[in-house]
């Protein structure tokens, strides 16, 4: 019965007041905010990469123990993974169609991006918190 | 499905990607996913190499020696690339987003501006390592 009501209704009519998921902005905010976030940090993790390149084991450690340096890797890794989460979501919904396959694949870009944000947080730490035991 | 009816005009189809001519904001486009993919896998391999440093001195030479082998270092220059491409490509796209830059020509001199600044930065990224003698 439903059915043939709406066949009455233009599309316009029934599209009108459903509008968008109404997240869009904070998604296009978030995703420049943490961009703009990772330039610095960007730029201290290309600087830091051949400086470790060229010291040993002992010497990463040190250098992950010094607070500056674990508090911006630990940025880095976290703001990183947000902001990947976000820009893969949008190609995900750009080009995978059908629920099944495009819950799967939104699922699976959350879960990569908060499990490797958090095993790099714990490495982190635990290279800063206990370097005293290497 | 194909026939159209009588008196009715049979539609154009959408061109696909084999069909359109490449241009110059459609490469920046592609790449600028592309880069996106780079980075993703970037920040995966930034996670091994912390998870490594924290599994001690063995797992930490392992993956030292992976990334310092000459395809490790071909990785981390393509990474190095697609880091600075995707930040310039983003001051592109946010240039787009203020309403501002859609003529073919600027749009254009964008995408050239964007991998130009890329591979100079790289580059200046790569040449300061190799002067520190980190390669």
């Amino acid at each position: 019965m439903a059915r043939a009501a709406n066949a009455f209704r233009t599309p316009l009519s029934r599209a009108r007041g459903l509008g968008a998921a109404k997240h869009g902005a904070g998604h296009f905010i978030a995703e420049r905010v943490s961009g703009l976030a990772l330039v610095p940090l960007f730029l201290w993790a290309a600087f830091s990469g051949p400086m470790l390149a060229q010291g040993d084991f002992a010497s990463a450690v040190t250098w992950l123990a010094h607070p500056v340096n674990a508090v911006l890797a630990g940025l880095l890794v976290v703001v990183g993974f947000f902001h990947l989460r976000l820009q893969m979501q949008v190609v995900i919904e750009d080009y995978i169609y059908g629920f099944l396959a495009k819950t799967s694949a939104l699922l699976a870009n959350l879960f990569v991006c908060v499990l490797g944000a958090s095993l790099g947080l714990f490495a982190i730490l635990k290279v800063a918190l206990l370097s005293g035991a290497f | 499905m194909t026939e159209a009816s009588p008196g009715v005009r049979e539609r154009p189809l959408s061109p696909h990607l084999q069909i359109w001519r490449w241009h110059v904001t459609m490469f920046g486009s592609i790449l600028h996913r592309g880069t996106l993919m780079a980075m993703y896998g970037g920040a995966l391999i930034l996670v091994a190499w912390l998870v490594a440093l924290a599994s001690g001195p063995d797992a930490y030479a392992l993956a030292k020696g992976l990334l310092g082998s000459w395809i490790g270092k071909l990785v981390l220059v393509g990474l190095t690339f697609a880091i600075f491409f995707n930040l310039a490509s983003s001051v592109r796209h946010a240039i787009w987003d203020l309403g501002k830059g859609f003529s073919p020509k600027f749009s254009d001199m964008m995408v050239i501006a964007s991998v130009a600044f890329a591979v100079a930065a790289t580059a200046a990224v790569w040449l300061i390592a190799a002067s520190t003698g980190a390669l």
